[in-house]
């Protein structure tokens, strides 16, 4: 029996319901050439003045955080009142578009859902260089960067005086640096199967050595393989958990305190939700243009776009439902100071900062909602505008959130009128951007962008031309196919 | 290590391997591994490997980062430098579960990865030997350890009947060495291969 129809026999099956994931007919060498070929093929054109715009942006922040560095935070236009601005705004900022890759790789393959497969390597790298970016401004805004060390709990020599272990800001150093680790373990480990594929078509003496070096000698043996699965599956239950946890320390900074608009129960949830909103926006203004570049429309469809765009409506909404949450908290806790915050400070468009609680509002909820039709979730252009636009619209809630809540505290005499940064400030966030696309056009230049093992896994189950064979299977009687494809 | 004889089957497709490891294993061949380009699911079943340990060992690798994150903080807070916060308890414990969950998912993470790492013995600069180039493209590379009974050309023609697309035979060192991919090995050459 198993020799008589080798072509024929599956071993694994999928609903034809399902769209397929890999378009186009592949076999399997077919996914190594197409994922692989960019890397190996000379930069084009256009990589070489994108990486230079960065790599220009990186030098400008370079720069910011010499001036800050030397001049001390005076630098930046923050004030007694105002304490936390843009620095903090775009830490948080940076946090959540962080969140999405490992919340494609962990939950998403906790989930069992197969499109991850095209997305997840690229959007684990994005994580990975967005919480990079996001750890500059914590680190910078300590004024005494020579000094951050001190964050750590050690033996020191005065005293030894430890950290405050009880502090939602330590917490954050925690959090954010375990984050940090286990998804690069998780990138990485996923990625040593794919550099092997590299490293074994190299041509060159110096690809050899740097995939080979790379690549830490893997053979693809099935007991590695199956180590390696059990890791994934272990590492992704706990990330799963991880990636929760982060965002919701991150909220913490806030929610521990007493300063109204900061002190709430919501915060936890409604920073998650924003986060991997945020996230797979960001995701997506990345992924739709690698596709383009790296020509890798069959591996990274339309099908998947969609499905990303669900998310964001979903958690668009979940974010949407939060603000409501807060407005309708703020009336009916009946605390004026709650209230003056809500009523005042963010929903008055005629406050100082009203038009961007409005702008907030718009980008973040409203404007989302147009994915619950069809055809604007596949449309690929009208997609990449709306990532940027849900991304302007979450640095603006992080704005409104920090910087509504503070700049009139309980004492008059200290309100503060106006925050607007400094072209230190601006060159600051400017330069992050700098560092997270420097990385990323290095990595879509040097790494495989898409898993090239896990498209392999997936392609018998949701490769279009394997689908369309198991439509002959579809009409078979059960009995007949239990007979041919017993083992 | 040694250099062992191996007989290498490649095949093409997995459903073609599945029922040749089966046939191999039955004619009492000893199959050294399988290397394949993605995971095929079962496979380790089929050629009787047992479950790995792995998820055990990031487990206890847990437990230690609780264990190391509570008690350190504990004796911090309570021994080594007690603090009066606002008269609150010296060793607050919902306080400190967000370090302390931190921590586990830490070491869990990290001491799975290294103990991965250590059972593959996957690290820079280490080499093996690759028995196929295309195992990491597109072929199921199965490599049969050959005894002093072992007959390579009956071998080869049963992997032959079996489906293998490409059939050889190879003297190789069986573990892994320090080198680099851009360099080829000079490997010591053994008069006369261990015969397992």
């Amino acid at each position: 029996m198993a020799g008589s129809k080798p072509n024929q026999m599956h071993l694994k099956y999928e609903s034809q319901i399902r769209e397929p994931l890999v378009d186009g007919n592949k076999d399997y060498h077919q996914i190594t050439e197409d994922i692989i070929r960019p890397i190996e093929a000379k930069p084009s054109k256009l990589w070489y003045i994108g990486f230079s715009i960065s790599v220009a942006l990186l030098l400008f922040g370079v720069y910011s955080v010499y001036r800050d560095v030397t001049y001390g935070i005076g630098q930046w236009n923050l004030n007694k009142t105002i304490g936390w601005g843009w620095d903090i705004t775009n830490f948080v900022w940076w946090v959540g578009i962080g969140h999405a890759g490992t919340l494609i790789s962990a939950i998403l393959l906790l989930f069992r859902q197969g499109w991850r497969t095209g997305v997840n390597r690229a959007a684990e790298a994005m994580t990975i260089f967005a919480v990079m970016c996001a750890g500059q401004f914590p680190i910078f805004h300590m004024g005494r960067v020579w000094l951050a060390f001190f964050i750590f709990p050690y033996g020191n020599t005065r005293g030894p005086v430890w950290v405050n272990f009880d502090s939602p800001l330590l917490w954050d150093v925690f959090a954010i640096s375990t984050y940090f680790t286990v998804s690069l373990l998780f990138w990485y480990s996923g990625l040593i199967p794919d550099l092997a594929t590299v490293r074994d078509r190299a041509k060159t003496k110096f690809r050899k050595f740097f995939y080979g070096t790379l690549s830490f000698g893997w053979t693809g043996s099935t007991k590695h393989w199956q180590r390696h699965e059990a890791l994934s599956l272990v590492l992704a239950g706990l990330a799963t958990p991880l990636v929760l946890s982060v965002h919701t320390i991150v909220s913490f900074d806030f929610a521990t305190s007493v300063i109204p608009g900061w002190h709430t129960t919501i915060f936890p949830p409604y920073f998650v939700a924003g986060a991997i909103f945020s996230g797979f926006a960001m995701v997506q203004t990345l992924l739709i243009v690698v596709r383009k570049v790296l020509n890798l429309q069959e591996y990274i469809t339309l099908g998947h776009i969609e499905a990303m765009n669900k998310v964001i409506v979903l958690t668009g909404s979940i974010v949407g439902c939060a603000y409501l949450t807060e407005l309708f908290m703020a009336w009916y806790s009946q605390n004026e100071y709650e209230a003056y915050a809500f009523f005042y400070s963010r929903a008055n468009i005629f406050s100082p900062y009203g038009w961007a609680y409005w702008g907030m509002m718009f980008c973040n909820v409203v404007s989302p909602q147009v994915f619950w039709f069809r055809k604007l979730r596949r449309n690929v252009v009208f997609t990449f505008f709306m990532s940027v636009i849900v991304n302007i619209g979450m640095w603006f809630e992080r704005f409104v959130i920090i910087v509504t809540s503070i700049y009139r505290d309980y004492l008059p005499s200290s309100w503060s009128y106006y925050y607007s940064p400094t072209i230190w400030e601006i060159g600051f966030y400017l330069g992050t951007f700098g560092l997270f696309f420097t990385c990323f056009f290095l990595f879509a230049k040097y790494f495989p962008t898409i898993a090239v093992a896990e498209i392999k896994y997936v392609l018998k189950t949701s490769g279009e031309n394997y689908k369309e064979r198991m439509d002959k299977v579809e009409e078979q009687k059960v009995e007949e196919f239990a007979h041919d494809y017993a083992h | 290590m040694a250099l062992k004889r191996y007989v290498v089957g490649c095949f093409d497709d997995e459903e073609v391997l599945f029922p040749a490891v089966k046939k191999v294993r039955n004619a009492g061949y000893k199959i050294q591994d399988v290397y394949t380009p993605f995971p095929v699911h079962g496979l380790d079943h089929a050629l009787g490997m047992r479950e790995t340990s792995l998820h055990t060992a990031g487990f206890i690798y847990g437990i230690l980062g609780t264990t190391t994150a509570l008690a350190g903080m504990g004796w911090v807070f309570t021994k080594d430098w007690p603090m009066n916060i606002g008269g609150k308890p010296n060793f607050p414990l919902p306080a400190l579960i967000p370090i302390t969950f931190e921590l586990t998912v830490l070491f869990s993470a990290v001491g799975m990865v290294m103990t991965f790492c250590y059972l593959c013995q996957l690290a820079p600069f280490v080499r093996k030997h690759h028995f196929h180039p295309r195992a990491t493209d597109d072929l199921f590379v199965m490599a049969i350890e050959c005894t002093d009974r072992t007959n390579v050309d009956d071998l080869k023609g049963f992997l032959q009947s079996a489906g293998a697309v490409e059939v050889n035979y190879q003297v190789a060192e069986s573990g892994w060495w320090f080198g680099r991919y851009d360099v080829e090995p000079k490997l010591y050459r053994e008069e006369n291969p261990v015969i397992g």
